[in-house]
């Protein structure tokens, strides 16, 4: 009786229809967008964020993210933050999450992967790599002097 | 030989840059570990070239500098906030959590449950576009892989629940935790209720 009941919602579960989404923009305030698939669009407070996804931050933009391990990630005005790997298995919670913050600034804590699998979220600057252990950090890219214009 | 050991320093010089092109210049770095708002400290370690730093302090930090060389440093409070005040205020805000438990053998929730699920809603509507996961877990009866998808189904019947008192059905997932994080420890294949819940994380 018990395992019909099961089966029965197993199936009814069957098609998320959130499979790609890994997160939510829950702050955005000034000029920020996303870009996805080479095209840029307003981030506006509850989108979905996805794997590729790269939030960019205008001169008063600052803008958050929470993921679906409840790592909780912000930028400030300027920055370009890229989303290069996350999964996140919400039974077991392994997961891998890199991102890479190519300019500007970012406030990060970390969520239930990290506290699973210390390191398994990693921050990339132009310079460096950044290993969570736990918790909460900021990370700061300033530009180069006299350097091409960052992207 | 000289030769051959020049050519092996450029290719490994050419394989740090990710990027092709000529080698742009490197803007100064910084990262610093800050205290939560309970006070932990955590810790991070910050890989540049071939210098590791572990910082674990709070306000302990790691600068690079222009030349790519590291330096430890120590950022005052005042700093971190003169800096990073505006980016720490964008991050969202911290999921709360709440814990249900349903009537033994039955499908409804206790009394005290049911006043936490209020709680819920009062707290849905403090979160700018709030999203919702349902999480169930077990006690130890059971192995692994029947617990799993025991807790699934109890965090998905939860869900349901929660869709007829109107959260948009987009907005709520379920997740099953089986026994893998129980409330209170105790040995394999031992029934206890207080492990039997349905955690919802409102974010």
């Amino acid at each position: 009786m018990r395992n019909t009941w099961i089966v029965a919602i197993a199936l009814s579960f069957a098609a998320p229809a959130l499979a790609n989404d890994i997160g939510q923009v829950k702050v955005a305030k000034g000029a920020v967008q996303v870009e996805r698939a080479g095209k840029r669009v307003a981030a506006t407070v509850g989108m979905p964020v996805r794997t590729s996804d790269v939030l960019v931050t205008g001169a008063d933009g600052s803008a958050g993210v929470t993921f679906s391990d409840n790592s909780l990630v912000s930028v400030g005005p300027n920055s370009v933050f890229a989303i290069d790997k996350y999964r996140f298995d919400s039974t077991t919670h392994v997961g891998e999450f890199e991102g890479s913050l190519r300019k500007g600034k970012l406030a990060a804590v970390s969520g239930k992967m990290v506290k699973q699998t210390p390191e398994s979220m990693k921050i990339r600057t132009p310079s460096s790599v950044m290993a969570v252990r736990g918790t909460e950090f900021v990370v700061e890219v300033k530009e180069p002097a006299a350097a091409p214009a960052a992207r | 030989m000289r030769l051959a050991a020049a050519a092996i320093l450029v290719l490994a010089v050419a394989g740090c840059a990710d990027a092709p092109g000529p080698r742009i210049p490197v803007g100064p770095e910084l990262f610093a570990v800050i205290p939560g708002p309970t006070g932990h400290v955590g810790s991070i370690v910050v890989r540049s070239g071939g210098d590791e730093k572990v910082l674990d302090q709070a306000y302990s930090a790691s600068r690079v500098k222009a030349d790519g060389s590291t330096e430890a440093a120590r950022l005052s409070p005042d700093e971190v906030a003169r800096s990073f005040g505006g980016t720490i205020q964008a991050l969202p805000g911290r999921p709360a959590s709440f814990l249900l438990y349903f009537r033994e053998g039955k499908d409804e929730l206790t009394p005290v449950s049911r006043v936490e699920l209020e709680k819920v809603f009062a707290e849905l509507k403090r979160r700018p576009a709030p999203d919702i996961v349902v999480i169930g877990h077990t006690d130890t009866v059971g192995n692994l892989a029947f617990n799993d998808r025991l807790s699934l189904a109890r965090a998905e019947r939860l869900r349901e629940m929660m869709v007829e008192l109107g959260i948009p059905p987009e907005r709520i997932q379920a997740a099953g935790r089986g026994k893998r994080e129980l409330l209170v420890q105790t040995d394999d294949n031992v029934s206890e209720p207080r492990n039997r819940r349905v955690e919802i994380s409102v974010r």
